[in-house]
């Protein structure tokens, strides 16, 4: 798999997993010092999953998020400063600072919003893939969701949905071990500790990838996203991973076991695993990679400076655009 | 003087002593004891915001994490109500209420009635409200009209830590399905409350101070900004009579209606909105039935009709304040303060 993938789209995928590892580091410590308003939820550690799918995407295609939305913006190509202006509330933000973290989108981009409500994302892309079926145009939809999420109704609802009605869609369940402090092996209980085997009772295809692995996801979603492409309906992909911070800025995360991230970030780390994985085959050199790291850190502090420099929204934006005519 | 708690150890001694005094009561939510299915120890939320901490060490079986699956657990709460226990549902953010409203909607609330009278669900649903957290328009909204406009809901609406235990209470001892809205602003609020086990009757309003020019209703968070207002007023001579209704259903109209008698002028305070809402079913029973009373047309001062914004400055606009409730006042007052004017002028 890694031979397939040209140098450019390599270093793209690594530039495009830095980017949310640095924004999300960074949105960490600024939201320490007290200066961010409202709740964050960080994807840091998870980055091969977003970045692994999205790169078979394209702008036609669409995706649905969840509370932990940032990752997935910036894998599916929204901007870092309009990202960073929306989580400070201000008037460039990309949906002009009445979104904040838990509602950036960017319809444009195909990013249909993170979002506040847990299993609201199945249903929104079964209708953005139906209508991907009914206008023919070969776009599909992917929704993100995590393990505490593949419990809600919707979730199910959906998958039978997209089976009943033959819908390109991806479900990716992003399986990081804990909803808020609840473990799947509690709340999720499906006879293995795969909760894909679930999807395999509505009658579609399911596989279960280590999350930590670029390449396993980018080759997992390369097959689903191609079937459904050509009218071969849904896949179910489950992504095993961690996330590094509490499940919002402010948990004290004591339902954790002590080293837990300390040993995930020496090695299992996405990024490391990936650097090693593309230089020590010779595709990528070592310095590439340093080089994109300063970059992005430069990108990074461009954003917080831009963002921290921006107007505050004006006050009329308060009543305008409830309805598009009223 | 009694002791101080917060708010929220209010709500978490209520449900303790119910707990304590009766075993049919259950607790269901999300993370309420929290680190299931981990190898750590299990109390490690007690709920997003730490209501419920303590009580799953006291109760081990009784205190149920969840999954994330609002319809179904709101809906077990109701049908183990329907069974014989006393379920208390948490529903953590009443946003949520889109995810499970049916089993309130159609089911708890119609059970009593369409069955002819049999059935009793004394089921409690807790849920947080309010804005001012920049939590953006999923996470701050106080849909508590949509739940009063379904009969057969009860909902309850408390303001300080004194209530929020006696209505606790009050509702998971009542064999009705109640609805009660915890203001997260008033959490850490802390207040005189009894060690000792009491209840609050559903459907009594608290009259918080009489003056005898206008009469202020007002709801949770919207009590303090209403109180604070007052004392502005009071500055120019402007008495103010604030009632806390505490419950919206039932709702205490007979203090109401007598305090506009006195008073002649109403305005009501609420964080929601103004169309088909709390205020404006308020303005229009007290029109309805003491409209000769009235000396000037029932002000609301309400949120705006447009989702909750997530900038801070947006946000602030958006949330009724002491501000807008004097400029309100001053409105209802208006006729008599030219008259007052002009025989001062003369
Ligand atoms: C309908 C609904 N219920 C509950 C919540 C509160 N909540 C927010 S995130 C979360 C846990 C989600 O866990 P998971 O799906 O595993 O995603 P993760 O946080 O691990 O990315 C909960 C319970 C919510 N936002 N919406
Ligand atoms: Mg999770």
């Amino acid at each position: 798999m890694k031979a397939q993938l040209s140098k450019e789209n390599l270093l793209k995928a690594y530039r495009k997993m830095r980017e949310i590892r640095e924004f999300e580091d960074r949105v960490h410590v600024e939201f320490a010092k007290g200066t961010l308003p409202g709740f964050v939820h960080l994807y840091s550690g998870e980055e091969a999953v977003a970045v692994g799918i999205c790169e078979h995407l394209n702008d036609l295609d669409r995706i649905a998020s969840t509370h932990r939305g940032h990752g997935h913006c910036i894998a599916k190509g929204v901007e870092l400063e309009g990202m960073m202006a929306e989580i400070y509330g201000k008037k460039t933000g990309t949906c002009g600072g009445k979104g904040g973290s838990m509602h950036i989108a960017d319809l444009d981009k195909g990013m249909m919003g993170a979002n506040g409500i847990v299993g609201a994302g199945p249903p929104l892309i079964a209708g953005a893939a139906l209508a991907s079926k009914l206008r023919k145009d070969g776009s599909v939809g992917v929704v993100f969701f995590g393990d505490g999420a593949s419990n809600q109704g919707t979730n199910f609802e959906s998958m039978n949905m997209a089976v009943t009605l033959d819908l390109p869609m991806i479900f990716v369940l992003e399986n990081n071990g804990y909803a808020e402090s609840t473990s799947p092996k509690y709340s999720a209980k499906v006879g293995s500790d795969n909760i894909a085997d679930r999807a395999r009772g509505f009658g579609m295809p399911a596989v279960t990838v280590d999350g930590n692995d670029f390449f396993a996801v980018y080759e997992a979603a390369a097959e689903a996203i191609n079937r459904a492409r050509k009218g071969g309906g849904p896949t179910f992909i489950e992504c095993k991973t961690m996330r590094y911070f509490g499940h919002f800025e402010g948990d004290a995360q004591t339902y954790r076991p002590k080293d837990e991230v300390k040993n995930a970030r020496i090695n299992d780390c996405p990024l490391k695993r990936f650097a090693a994985a593309v230089t020590s085959a010779g595709l990528v050199e070592a310095t590439e990679l340093e080089a994109i790291d300063k970059a992005v850190l430069d990108q990074v502090e461009k954003a917080v400076k831009a963002a921290e420099a921006a107007p505050q929204p004006d006050l009329d934006a308060l009543m305008a655009d409830v309805y598009v005519s009223y | 003087m009694a002791r101080k708690i917060m708010f929220k150890d209010a709500i978490n001694e209520a449900m303790r002593l119910e707990m304590e005094r009766d075993e049919s009561v259950i607790i269901l939510g999300l993370d309420v004891a929290g680190a299931a299915g981990t190898e750590q120890a299990r109390d490690a939320w007690g709920g997003v915001l730490g209501v419920t901490k303590g009580l799953y060490p006291l109760f081990p079986e009784r205190v149920i994490d969840c999954p994330i699956s609002e319809s179904a657990y709101i809906g077990a709460a109701v049908g183990a109500s329907a069974c014989g226990m006393r379920a208390v549902g948490e529903l953590m953010f009443s946003d949520f209420l889109g995810v499970c409203f049916d089993q309130l909607y159609n089911q708890a609330a119609k059970f009593r009635y369409m069955f002819g009278g049999k059935a009793v669900t004394p089921v409690t649903i807790r849920t947080m409200i309010g804005a001012g957290f920049s939590a953006a328009a999923q996470h701050s909204q106080s849909p508590y009209s949509m739940f009063a406009h379904v009969p057969g809901l009860k909902c309850i609406i408390p303001s300080n830590p004194y209530d929020a235990k006696g209505l606790l209470a009050a509702c998971i001892e009542d064999d009705d399905p109640c609805v009660f809205f915890e203001h997260k602003a008033l959490y850490t609020m802390k207040g005189e409350v009894p060690e000792e086990h009491y209840t609050i009757p559903l459907g009594q309003a608290n009259v918080i101070q009489e003056g005898k020019d206008v009469t202020i209703v007002a709801l949770a968070r919207m009590v303090q900004f209403a109180e604070k207002a007052a004392k502005a007023l009071a500055k120019d001579g402007i008495e103010c009579t604030i009632i806390d209704p505490r419950t919206i259903s039932p709702l205490d109209t007979d203090t109401i209606f007598s305090s506009v008698e006195k008073t002649g002028r109403l305005v009501v305070v609420d964080e929601s909105y103004d169309r088909c809402g709390v205020a404006a079913d308020i303005a229009a029973m007290v029109s309805q039935n003491v409209f000769d009373a009235l000396k000037a047309a029932p002000q609301m001062v309400t949120a705006p009709f447009v989702p909750t914004p997530f900038a801070a400055n947006l946000e602030a606009a958006y949330l009724p304040d002491a501000r807008k409730i004097e400029a309100a006042v001053r409105k209802t007052m208006g006729v008599s303060n030219a008259v007052k004017m002009q025989a001062a002028a003369n």
